[in-house]
């Protein structure tokens, strides 16, 4: 650290006006959770709560189920990484160890399906989805995840990891009479478990702040996941912003811990692959 | 796409490779034969989902673009290019450039918005580790939590960006219901939502530049901007090609931020290309999904352009390590 100069201040300067407009909206999105309607209503509206008006918290609960919203996204996310990671892995172990006609060009399929964005295949799925009666009632979990059970790029990152496993590891555990399916379980995942975090908080967060299927899908809010509740709360409660921000403070608190904790994870799941 | 590496010979070959009489090729052959039924088993999974949900589906889109539909949206006749025909409207050429414009700003301010604070976080300052998180924070934020916080920033009665506005002395703007202001306003919510995942990026790719060649270039008497624009940025390109692949082909698949700040409006001017397709197909129980299928394949088709185009004429620029 150098000392003191004109230079280092205009950089404090400028990195705290960039900070102004980043960090804005996440302040007010927490501090008007627990402002009242007297400091939201004035105008100009106030930026900081005369006093703090924590019923918010408790008020949007009564609003929407908002907790019932909770589990549904747990469900459905969860349900999603669970899959997805085990999926990956099978295909993953297949695509780096095993000898298999035609490998190239299923893998080549593999990766065809991570250039057809989701948007364009919506409508059959919809259709499909809600044909086979999986858009109603309990079921509803099963359309949620069913099309999501699968991950080409789950399947491509820990491919890449399994491939830089050492060889000679491998080999010491065949030899000592290790079959595929124990080689995999025992030696394998367990040594490439930073790489699965990855592909494990990258689906997590994917999973969980989906919108589009969700809204299209669900019809009974009694299956609603937290996304599209928040964006309801939005349009019904217009007038007291400080319930809706509430609502997506709290709504926040997964996602922030996931963020946090599992920085060094996501930076890895979310540049493997796509860079040399 | 890394090259495809070169797969060392399976743990269950190594046993027979001294001798080849009749029955160890017979072994080999088996053991052979057991590996191929387990690759397979275990792709299985994988095949299965993409194959229903991925391959069908495609398939399925280009079926239904060319069938017009029933009341309930069941495919009923064969229409040929009935629905690509409509599309030759100004209707949709509105939808086309809303969405190139859409792209175009919500991309380039939030990549080099980003490149600008990470570059600026390099000048060896205290307090580094803090900052550097606290402008990577929106990526925490869902793409529906984030409208929401802007859909209240937003409103145009008790908004703060209008109380901002107020006490600088200006008038009150109608940010999401002025047909001129809406999409603006929604591209720089989306800059927003995108910059931290680009600083998080650009950060990795800063901390993966060797410290011996920036200190040999401080050393020849670089630094500020000269180090920055001739070593950190080249160094940073493959980040950089990264960021604008990914954020376009995510500014085109856009539809949360739309859905929850203006629902295409004001008079469409924020319905891009994907939420003509959700209007089209779901909005207001309308179901045509004849014609939503059809604008899907260009959807297809242009993202399929977007990427051969990135990666034919832009990764020729790019230095790699």
């Amino acid at each position: 650290m150098k000392k003191f100069s004109l230079g280092r201040l205009a950089v404090y300067v400028v990195l705290g006006l960039a900070a102004i407009p980043v960090l804005f909206p996440i302040y007010y999105g927490f501090v008007g959770a627990v402002m009242g309607p007297g400091d939201l209503a004035t105008y100009p509206p106030a930026l900081v709560p005369h006093e703090l008006h924590w019923q918010n918290i408790s008020d949007v609960f009564r609003s929407v189920s908002l907790g019932r919203f909770y589990v549904n996204s747990a469900v459905q996310a969860g349900a999603i990484t669970v899959a997805q990671v085990v999926t990956s892995i099978l295909a993953a172990y297949a695509f780096a160890f095993l000898r298999l006609p035609a490998k190239a060009a299923t893998f080549g399929l593999f990766l065809a399906t991570l250039m057809v964005p989701w948007e364009a295949i919506i409508i059959p799925n919809y259709l499909a989805i809600s044909g086979w009666g999986l858009a109603r009632g309990g079921l509803t979990y099963l359309g949620l995840v069913l099309p999501f059970l699968a991950s080409a790029f789950g399947t491509f990152l820990l491919r890449q990891a399994f491939l830089q496993f050492p060889t000679e590891l491998r080999d010491a555990a065949v030899i000592d009479g290790c079959g595929h399916w124990r080689l995999l379980w025992r030696v394998i995942v367990p040594l490439s478990k930073p790489s699965i975090a990855a592909v494990g908080v990258y689906v997590f967060l994917s999973a969980w702040n989906q919108y589009f299927w969700p809204l299209i899908l669900i019809r009974d809010s009694n299956f609603q996941t937290l996304q599209i509740g928040i964006s309801q709360l939005n349009d019904a409660e217009v007038a007291q912003p400080g319930l809706v921000l509430a609502g997506v403070a709290l709504s926040l608190l997964p996602t922030l811990a996931v963020v946090l904790f599992g920085q060094r994870y996501i930076v890895r799941g979310l540049t493997a692959g796509a860079l040399r | 796409m890394p090259p495809p590496r070169t797969v060392s010979a399976p743990p269950g070959d190594r046993a027979s490779t001294v001798t080849s009489t009749p029955a160890t090729v017979r072994r080999r052959k088996a053991e052979r034969f057991t590996e191929t039924g387990l690759g397979w088993l275990l792709l299985l999974p994988s095949v299965v989902v993409f194959a229903l949900f991925v391959f069908w589906p495609l398939g399925r889109t280009l079926y239904l673009s060319v069938h017009g539909n029933d009341l309930f949206g069941a495919p009923s006749v064969y229409v040929g290019a009935e629905h690509y025909r409509e599309m030759l409207s100004a209707e949709f050429g509105k939808v086309l450039a809303t969405t190139g414009l859409f792209t175009l700003f919500s991309v380039v301010p939030a990549v080099l918005g980003a490149l600008f604070v990470v570059l600026l976080l390099e000048a060896r300052i205290r307090g580094v580790r803090v900052l550097r998180t606290a402008f990577a924070l929106p990526f925490a934020f869902s793409v529906a939590t984030a409208s929401v916080v802007f859909a209240v920033i937003y409103n145009p009665a008790i908004g703060v960006a209008n109380g901002l506005l107020g006490s600088l002395g200006i008038d009150r703007v109608n940010w999401l219901t002025d047909p001129s202001i809406a999409l603006p306003a929604v591209c720089a919510a989306t800059v927003w939502m995108n910059f931290g995942y680009n600083v998080l990026v650009l950060s990795a790719g800063v901390a993966a530049i060797s410290p011996e060649v920036v200190e040999a270039a401080r050393l020849d008497g670089a630094s500020g901007w000269r180090l920055a624009s001739r070593i950190t940025v080249p160094l940073l390109s493959p980040q950089l090609f990264f960021l604008v692949v990914v954020s376009t082909i995510h500014a085109l698949q856009s539809f949360g931020q739309i859905h929850i700040l203006t629902k295409g409006g004001p008079d469409q001017a924020t319905t891009t290309l994907v939420y003509s397709i959700y209007e089209k197909a779901f909005a207001f129980g309308s179901s045509d999904f004849g014609s939503a299928s059809a604008q899907a394949v260009v959807l297809l088709v242009v993202m399929l352009g977007c990427t051969a185009v990135q990666f034919g004429v832009l990764e020729r620029r790019v230095h790699y390590r």
